[in-house]
């Protein structure tokens, strides 16, 4: 078998990775809105323990993958006006649904039927992104692009470094946080 | 609560024990973005593979043309694919560890809502419906959500990922907070 795998052959995989994401979110108990908002609340930091681990983890196994040539970076633009208003839009949005996209899927196998409901929010949002895409295309996408830039290339800090400071900082924040509230 | 008068001394500190499970569960999905990154070239994300699905959705009410012709659409083409694919696994994968630890159970006002708005069926599903088409704005947006920036994007150390996560978690704990209120009420 060579990697990456491609065409049809991907398609059984989907089903397997999908399963794996979808278990282990729901593991980790971020199926659970009441999860979701409590972190929004600064009442309990599940979701940050997951997500910083996850990125120190990931981030360390795919430089090293990307240095053997065995992963490619998929680096999004940085289209910044649009990436900020996004967030925003987003921000707004998971506040109230009380998912993000992927714990609000999740949740539905879990028998959340108001996760249903947000994910049929979801495709409405998405028709009305796709009918809007040519206007924000000309108008939002082109302020303060500077394309697929990643974070040690911009600033010549190696990518262990910003990953073991992210981690060293991250988990010592979770450990007092963890501590204070005891 | 009740019992916290001593939880401040010393030997309450020393019987503090850390949760191991969201840090365990999240270098698993630490783990799951190397493979994916490997074998399928692409990765972890929700919202592009849902924006395919959508595609399929509007064909009824917009007829194919429409789609089809979608500047859009023709960049993130609405078929069977990996993307799509990958959705229905994580339903099944949160289906099937609900029911494997005995969690699943239909919800239609969860506790956090029920104690700050009430009971009312119609208020949570419209705020649902609405959150949900506001979040996926923001990600298509933005190019990504709390997966493809918040988590492959933030781990490759992507200057759009990092600013993203930063102004999405910012605005969406303020204006959680300014919804249910910091303090007080169950957790």
């Amino acid at each position: 078998m060579t990697l990456p795998v491609t065409g049809p052959a991907l398609l059984p995989l989907g089903i397997v990775f999908g399963f794996a994401f979808g278990w282990l979110l729901q593991r980790a108990r971020l199926a659970d809105t009441n999860v979701i908002v409590a972190q929004l609340r600064l009442r309990d930091y599940t979701l940050f323990k997951v997500m910083l681990t996850a990125i120190v983890v990931g981030g360390v196994g795919i430089f090293f993958l990307h240095a053997d040539g065995l992963a490619a970076y998929h680096v999004k633009p940085a289209n910044l006006l649009a990436v900020a208003v996004g967030a925003v839009l987003f921000g707004v949005g998971m506040a109230l649904y009380g998912y993000c996209p992927g714990t609000g899927l999740t949740a539905i196998g879990t028998g959340s039927v108001h996760a249903l409901i947000g994910a049929v929010g979801m495709i409405a949002g998405a028709i009305a992104f796709a009918f809007s895409f040519d206007w924000i295309k000309a108008t939002l996408l082109p302020i303060a692009a500077f394309g697929p830039v990643r974070l040690p290339d911009l600033t010549g800090i190696p990518d262990l470094a910003w990953l073991a400071a992210l981690a060293a900082a991250g988990f010592a924040a979770l450990y007092l946080l963890d501590r204070q509230r005891v | 609560m009740s019992a916290s008068t001593d939880i401040t001394t010393p030997a309450a500190l020393r019987r503090m024990r850390i949760d191991w499970t969201p840090y365990l569960m999240g270098a698993g999905i630490g783990v799951l973005s190397w493979i994916v990154f490997a074998v399928a070239d692409d990765p972890l994300g929700v919202t592009t593979g849902l924006s395919a699905v959508a595609g399929f959705v509007a064909m009824p009410f917009t007829g194919a043309e429409a789609v089809w012709h979608n500047s859009y659409w023709a960049q993130t083409v609405p078929s069977l694919s990996y993307g799509s694919i990958f959705l229905l696994g994580v339903i099944l994968g949160g289906f099937a560890a609900a029911v494997a630890a005995r969690q699943f159970r239909i919800e239609t006002v969860p506790a956090t809502w029920r104690q700050r708005f009430g009971n009312s069926l119609s208020l949570r599903f419209a705020a649902a419906f609405v959150g949900g088409a506001l979040e996926m704005y923001g990600a298509r947006l933005a190019g990504g959500c709390a997966s493809g920036h918040g988590l492959s994007g933030t781990l490759q150390l992507a200057l759009s990922s990092w600013v993203f996560t930063i102004l999405m978690f910012g605005t969406a704990i303020l204006v959680g907070s300014a919804l249910f209120g910091r303090a007080g009420g169950a957790r």
